[in-house]
């Protein structure tokens, strides 16, 4: 498991350790473990080094290095880091450098914390096993033979190995969240607009947020205070300063009445269907109330989406022409280069979402498919008004199933589309939730219990998961 | 955006407008106008023309994975400028996105504004009373600009290479729509001027087609009045309002060829060529673009609010049209004349104004602008007490007509001066009347048949004595007065 980030912080504002000695520790671990895990396309050890060595001379001077102080952080490819290579893991991008820190990355190098690499992720995000890298799968560190879920499997991996204290990924349909339950470490995809989407290089803009990964409810509060609040390069963003968390991961839940979805899709594994109860069982314990809510256009939210995401990601996925980054093929004209290089810059998965939106935004199917599917996301989000009219936060699985050996769904997409079947509705939404291991599931695997919330209502949210982490640890 | 063929036309042609065979034209011109601001709708880069190419760009205009866009707000005033001052109403809307692949396009999409445009339902009254429905006038961003080298055609097809300047991508835009209200060639000349006049007037574009700050292009049909319109064809690459002029005409007997030889029109996309005066295939209706046009994700709603709107109308400046109501009203002088249309086109309808209230004849001032001024700008060099100086003299008869013309002229000239003193060192003063008696009695002796034509009521006789008058005099004699006393012989036989 990973170190602490508030501790690591602690220490090293105290002077009690250094930054240097704390990114050593971490470079240790990676070099030791990334060989076998592949968490990251890249290592960005002599940087880290320098920054951990600007944070310890700030410390000697007498400065707050801020509340992530030394804190190795691993940062999804998809994130723009200013002369870094990023890779989004597609040939595409090979030997991009950006120009410019996606904000998150930026507000995170002002708290103190240190980047030590990019981590894998399955093609444009387009994923759920971090198997569609362009650069090889990512391994999960609880059983290496299991993908460690997706699309932001290498930052989850990397906390769980150790590799990092606390990781940014991005959460489209489940992105964060899942891969997060199947190694076992908290994910968290915050409020649509609740953190800057600047520099987040986009697969669906409409449903992309950025979150944290954590060892605790607690870190990724902490982390997500850091980043979250409004950023004016972002139209949208919320103009809210970012909310207060961390104080609230403690407070219990007493009182609050936490929604049992009674007309949820079936399917998950038996064990995935125990923890859960045991879960609401906790929340009991610790005082709070279960409601029975419903939300009878669920079931559709997977279809949805789609139709959606691979929509906008047509669009958001047009601009790699060959014209003026990343991959070019020489061909005859024009248009024969932009087919050559896109034929040759994507992989299967990319392209299979390309064509499913193109198809879907096609005049005489515009109706049928993408509006119908924007009536559905609107049903979704009346479902949810209705049940949190009588609930302050819903339980269910992050996964229906643990992490599965590589290979198992890589031909049958849509058995791995229903992986995201229960995180997809809160991006369609646009709430929060997050993951919380909770036990374990079959072949010993983790299970990821998520705690989903109405808009803005983060502080609910991690009442909620620092109690059922509390609990889960006794468990 | 609108389909012609669904409807009947409100708008006929009178039967003068018409063209030979009782075809009717019927325009509808769209306009894009690049906005005068000071960066780009979406980003900070600077929005400006002649820089060195690609020197005006960053992460947003470049379209770089991560870039997000953020809405100019003075691109939105001035776009609220141009629907405020075509009529419209000023509506919430939104962006979409409409996809397709250009190497100038870096996104390979542009934000443009589709279902819900940011003005809808407006007209512009020309100056000669013509009312021209606009459908929507919507924000968008301009592309880059490509030149392809090599290859005969100077297009894409066929060329060695290309390149790309992105100065101009990501420039803000409003495209005016109007409806198909057009149904002479000199109308829709008209209302490219008026608009174009308009643009400027409040501010919102420089408005210059030979720099492609204002581009037009036109949608033509024919038909006969009362059956519902033709089929169009739409116009691209007309790059002047004469051009335009041109352009039409031509099509319009194009389709009217193909029609009358048993022909259906095909509707497409010609090409003006303004050197061979004709337009050709650039695509077909078959091969056209689908935009898969959807709401745009990164951006939000914009809803003006009532305020807002409210502030930015106060803000307008009077519109050409009340200009030239002004003017009508200082002089008496149509609104429609050609005077006060040319005078108001050259924004020096203030000036005019200037000199009447300098003490000078207005009819006299603006007659001397229209004629004398067409090469200054909207301030004309010369003062106007002094122009107000000179219609004063000719009001009191101190100069004839013909000596104005001669003052004026040095005072364009020099920039200015005083007209008396002009007057004087031309030997101008005033002849007294004696001696221009003495003058038309030997005008009348040296052409006496002239003379008996005139007393027989032949007036156009007259003009043989005055001539003679005006040699005589070296144009010193007012006309006026040599006409009174040549009347005072006739009455008196």
């Amino acid at each position: 498991m990973p170190q602490s980030a508030s501790e690591i912080a602690r220490r090293v504002r105290t002077g009690e350790t250094t930054a240097r000695s704390v990114v050593e520790e971490h470079l240790a671990v990676i070099s030791r473990r990334d060989g076998e895990i592949n968490a990251f396309n890249l290592v960005t050890g002599d940087s880290a080094l320098r920054a951990a060595d600007g944070i310890d001379a700030r410390v000697a001077r007498g400065e707050d290095p801020g509340p992530l102080a030394g804190v190795p952080v691993a940062v999804k490819d998809n994130l723009c880091t200013r002369g870094v290579p990023t890779t989004c893991s597609s040939r595409m991008l090979e030997g991009w450098h950006p120009p410019y820190d996606a904000t998150v990355v930026q507000r995170l190098s002002t708290a103190g914390a240190i980047m030590v690499g990019k981590t894998n992720l399955d093609e444009f995000a387009m994923g759920s096993s971090t198997e569609n890298s362009a650069f090889g799968p990512t391994r999960n560190p609880v059983d290496t033979s299991r993908v460690p879920g997706g699309s932001s499997g290498g930052s989850a991996a990397a906390v769980a190995a150790g590799m990092a204290s606390v990781s940014l990924g991005s959460d489209t349909g489940g992105s964060i969240r899942q891969p997060a339950a199947m190694c076992g470490v908290v994910g968290v995809k915050p409020t649509y607009g609740l953190v800057s989407r600047l520099g987040l290089v986009a697969f669906a803009s409409s449903l992309d947020q950025i979150g944290p990964f954590a060892g605790s409810v607690a870190d990724a509060a902490l982390v997500l205070e850091v980043i979250a609040g409004h950023d004016p390069g972002d139209s949208t963003s919320i103009p809210q300063p970012a909310p207060s968390l961390v104080a609230e991961v403690g407070r219990g839940v007493d009182g609050l009445r936490i929604g049992r979805v009674v007309d949820l899709p079936g399917g998950a594994e038996p064990e995935v269907e125990a923890r859960l109860e045991e879960a609401f069982a906790a929340l009991v314990a610790a005082g709070a109330r279960i409601v029975d809510v419903a939300l009878p256009s669920f079931a559709y939210a997977l279809t949805a989406y789609y139709l959606l995401a691979p929509a906008e990601a047509s669009s958001n996925l047009a601009r790699y022409d060959g014209v003026r980054y990343g991959m070019r093929v020489a061909a005859a004209d024009t248009n024969a280069m932009y087919a050559a290089t896109r034929a040759a810059g994507f992989g299967d998965e990319v392209k299979r979402r390309i064509m499913l939106g193109t198809y879907a935004l096609s005049a005489g199917y515009y109706d049928a498919y993408y509006g119908k599917a924007l009536k559905v996301r609107r049903l979704i989000a009346d479902d949810f008004a209705r049940a949190y009219s009588s609930c302050d936060a819903i339980l269910m699985p992050t996964s229906p199933v643990v992490a599965f050996p590589f290979g198992d769904k890589v031909d049958d997409p849509m058995s791995m589309y229903l992986c995201d079947i229960y995180t997809i509705p809160t991006n369609l939404a646009g709430h929060p939730a997050m993951s919380v291991p909770f036990g374990l599931g079959a072949h010993g695997m983790p299970v990821g219990i998520q705690v989903l919330a109405p808009t803005l209502a983060e502080s609910t949210m991690f009442r909620v998961g620092g109690a059922l982490e509390a609990a889960g640890r006794g468990a | 955006m609108s389909n012609p063929n669904a409807h009947l036309s409100t708008v006929v042609a009178s039967g003068d407008e018409l063209l030979a065979g009782g075809w009717e034209l019927v325009v509808g011109l769209e306009v894009h106008v690049e906005l005068a601001t000071r960066t780009k709708l979406f980003s900070g880069s600077p929005n400006r023309f002649g820089d060195a190419p690609n020197s005006n760009i960053d992460p947003v205009t470049l379209g770089l994975p991560g870039a997000l866009p953020v809405l100019n707000r003075t691109a939105v005033e001035l776009a609220m400028r141009i629907g405020l001052a075509l009529n419209c109403r000023i509506q919430p809307c939104i962006f979409h996105r409409k996809n397709y692949f250009y190497p100038d396009m870096p996104k390979a999409y542009q934000i443009s504004q589709y279902d819900l445009p940011l003005n809808a339902d407006g007209h512009l009254v020309l100056p000669s009373g013509t009312v021209v429905g606009v459908e929507r006038a919507h924000l968008e961003e301009d592309t880059g600009k490509s030149t392809h080298v090599g290859g005969a055609t100077g297009r894409i097809h066929g060329s060695d290479y290309s390149l790309i300047d992105f100065n101009r991508a990501g420039v803000p835009l409003v495209e005016i729509v109007s409806r198909p209200d057009i149904r002479t060639s000199e109308q829709a000349r008209e209302y490219v001027t008026e608009l174009r006049a308009i643009l400027e007037v409040i501010g919102a574009s420089d408005a210059k087609m030979e720099e492609g700050s204002m581009r037009v292009d036109a949608n033509v049909s024919v038909h006969k009045p009362g059956t519902p319109f033709g089929t169009r064809c739409e116009i691209k690459n007309v790059n002047s309002i004469r051009a335009l002029g041109r352009a039409i005409d031509y099509e319009a007997r194009r389709q009217i060829d193909i029609i009358d030889t048993g022909g259906e029109i095909r509707q497409e996309t010609r090409h003006w060529d303004d050197a061979q005066g004709r337009t050709h295939t650039l695509r077909t209706k078959e091969d056209a673009d689908d935009y898969r046009y959807f709401p745009e994700p990164d951006l939000v709603r914009l809803e003006p609010t009532p305020d807002w709107i409210e502030s930015v109308r106060a803000s307008l400046p009077a519109l050409p049209a009340a200009r030239r109501e002004a003017l009508s009203a200082l002089t008496g002088y149509d609104t429609r004349s050609e005077a006060i249309v040319v005078v108001v086109e050259r924004g020096q309808h203030g000036y005019v104004h200037a000199v009447a209230d300098a003490g000078g004849d207005p009819v006299r001032a603006l007659v001397h602008v229209q004629q004398a001024f067409a090469e200054e700008g909207s301030t004309p060099r010369v003062p106007a007490s002094d122009l107000a100086a000179l219609t004063v003299m000719e009001q009191d008869g101190k100069v004839s007509a013909t000596q104005a013309k001669q003052i004026l002229a040095t005072l364009v000239d020099n920039g200015g001066g005083d007209p008396s003193a002009i007057a004087a060192a031309k030997g101008f003063e005033a002849m007294d009347t004696s001696a221009i008696e003495t003058m038309v009695a030997e005008a009348i002796a040296a052409d006496p048949d002239a003379w008996a034509k005139y007393c027989a009521g032949e007036e156009k006789a007259a003009g043989a004595i005055v001539g003679r008058v005006m040699k005589a005099s070296k144009g010193k004699a007012d006309g006026k007065v040599v006409a009174a006393i040549m009347q005072g012989r006739r009455s008196a036989g």
